[in-house]
């Protein structure tokens, strides 16, 4: 249980990273709650890893009345302290442990992309981005991409090995908008067996006016839907995903699940949208 | 290749020359002998290997002692005064929070900082709070219990 040997780069600043990973193309290394685990069990074993926790440029929340960006160095309690975006706050409330929180960061758990994390979902059921930045030779160059072609696979971002992922952003929830994240893990703590992340917009006459879902532990990613027919969200999300069966739960099961979180995500997001007024 | 780096461990700082896969935990119990910083499972899920990392509660097995070079960390072996207990490691004493003591470690450290910023908590916030540290064998009761008790202990000497 001891990680594997790895050259090891500490740069001061976001220009000296982005040279270093042009360089070495190593992993990078953040809050470590993800990586060293998978480190100390050998189930990775990189050459080179580019520790970015002495960029404190990037330790940065900035929240306008459109959103959200947060930046790479920014952990997991300070983003939950911060209370800056309603349905990131809740979703971090569910991010395994609060001593945990302490270490790991919202944008590395973007970037490790485990298809059951519930921040992959916030980003895409929002329809947020993600910011990239590399060493083009002379200059540094930056490219968002949208949390729709962010997450490729299992555990696989849009992250090329040269980028550095240096902040996150957030749509803002719109008037007359709520949002609630649900779901069911064996433990607390625990990686959810499946979950529902739902955000809900009514019109004036408190009718649903837009609803979207995006359900974890279901699929390679998360499963992204608008729904259409309110009254047949269940079977909407039951149809739709395409679950695998593990040690702790079976396909069949985890798709139940998610019809039945599915249904309590959009009916307390409704809630959420009536308590928040325009 | 070997680093160079000065911890501040429990107010003193300390030198050590350590590979960078060296883990803080090993760190602090090889490299610096301070064996009250217990390992269990090395990946995250036990918490008898946290320490106060700037004054937070980290996982010392996930984090690499290069990373923190500069950093101040307290172990368990600096919650209290040399010959003493803290309010928290006194009410564990007292409630009967520990056994066999291997988690215990970790309990006090995360403790500590959980009653440092809520220092009146309810049952459902103290849950919450030692959520992440695992015991095998005293159970949850009388660490909550302890909990509550060592919230008393800090008022009445505040």
């Amino acid at each position: 249980m001891k990680p594997p040997a790895f050259d090891y780069h500490a740069p001061g600043d976001l220009g000296e990273a982005l040279r270093i990973l042009a360089e070495v193309r190593g992993k990078v290394l953040a809050g470590g709650q993800s990586l060293i685990p998978m480190l100390n069990m050998r189930l990775v074993a990189p050459g080179h890893l580019v520790d970015i926790n002495r960029l404190t440029s990037l330790a940065t929340i900035d929240s306008t009345g459109a959103g959200v960006r947060v930046g790479a160095l920014v952990r997991h309690s300070a983003a939950e302290r911060s209370a800056a975006h309603p349905l990131l706050t809740r979703a971090l409330k569910l991010v395994a442990h609060p001593v945990i929180r302490n270490r790991g960061t919202v944008v590395g758990s973007l970037v490790h992309a485990d298809p059951a994390a519930e921040l992959p979902a916030v980003l895409a059921v929002l329809g947020g981005s993600v910011r990239l930045a590399r060493w083009d030779g002379g200059a540094e160059t930056t490219r968002d991409v949208d949390a729709g072609e962010f997450f490729v696979g299992p555990m696989e971002s849009a992250v090329q090995p040269d980028e550095l992922a240096v902040s996150a952003y957030f749509p803002a929830l719109g008037p007359r908008t709520g949002a609630t994240f649900e779901e069911v893990a064996r433990r607390h703590g625990d990686y959810a067996l499946a979950g529902v992340c739902a955000v809900v917009t009514l019109d004036e006459d408190g009718g649903i006016a837009a609803a979207r879902l995006a359900c974890i532990g279901v699929g390679p990613t998360p499963v992204v839907m608008d729904v259409s027919e309110p009254a047949a969200v269940r079977e909407a999300a039951v149809d739709r995903v395409r679950p695998d069966g593990d040690i702790h739960a079976t396909a069949a099961y985890r798709r139940h699940l998610v019809g039945v979180l599915a249904e309590r995500a959009l009916r307390n997001a409704v809630r959420e949208a009536e308590a928040r007024g325009a | 290749m070997e680093h160079e780096i000065t911890l501040i461990v429990n107010g003193t700082a300390m030198r050590a020359t350590v590979p960078a896969r060296r883990l803080l935990s090993d760190c602090l119990r090889h490299d610096l002998g301070l064996t009250g910083t217990h390992v269990g499972c090395e990946h995250g899920v036990c918490g008898c290997c946290t320490v106060l990392l700037d004054g937070e509660p980290v996982r010392s097995c996930l984090t690499f002692a290069v990373t923190v070079d500069g950093h101040e960390i307290t172990t368990v072996e600096g919650l209290a005064p040399e010959g003493g207990l803290s309010p928290v490691q006194r009410a564990f004493a007292e409630c009967h929070g520990l056994q066999c003591g291997f988690c215990t470690p970790g309990f006090l450290c995360t403790v500590t900082a959980f009653l440092r910023d809520n220092p009146t908590p309810t049952d459902e916030e103290v849950l919450e709070g030692i959520s992440g540290n695992l015991c095998r064998c005293t159970g949850y009761q009388n660490i909550v219990k302890a909990v509550h008790r060592a919230a008393e202990l800090r008022a009445e000497e505040a």
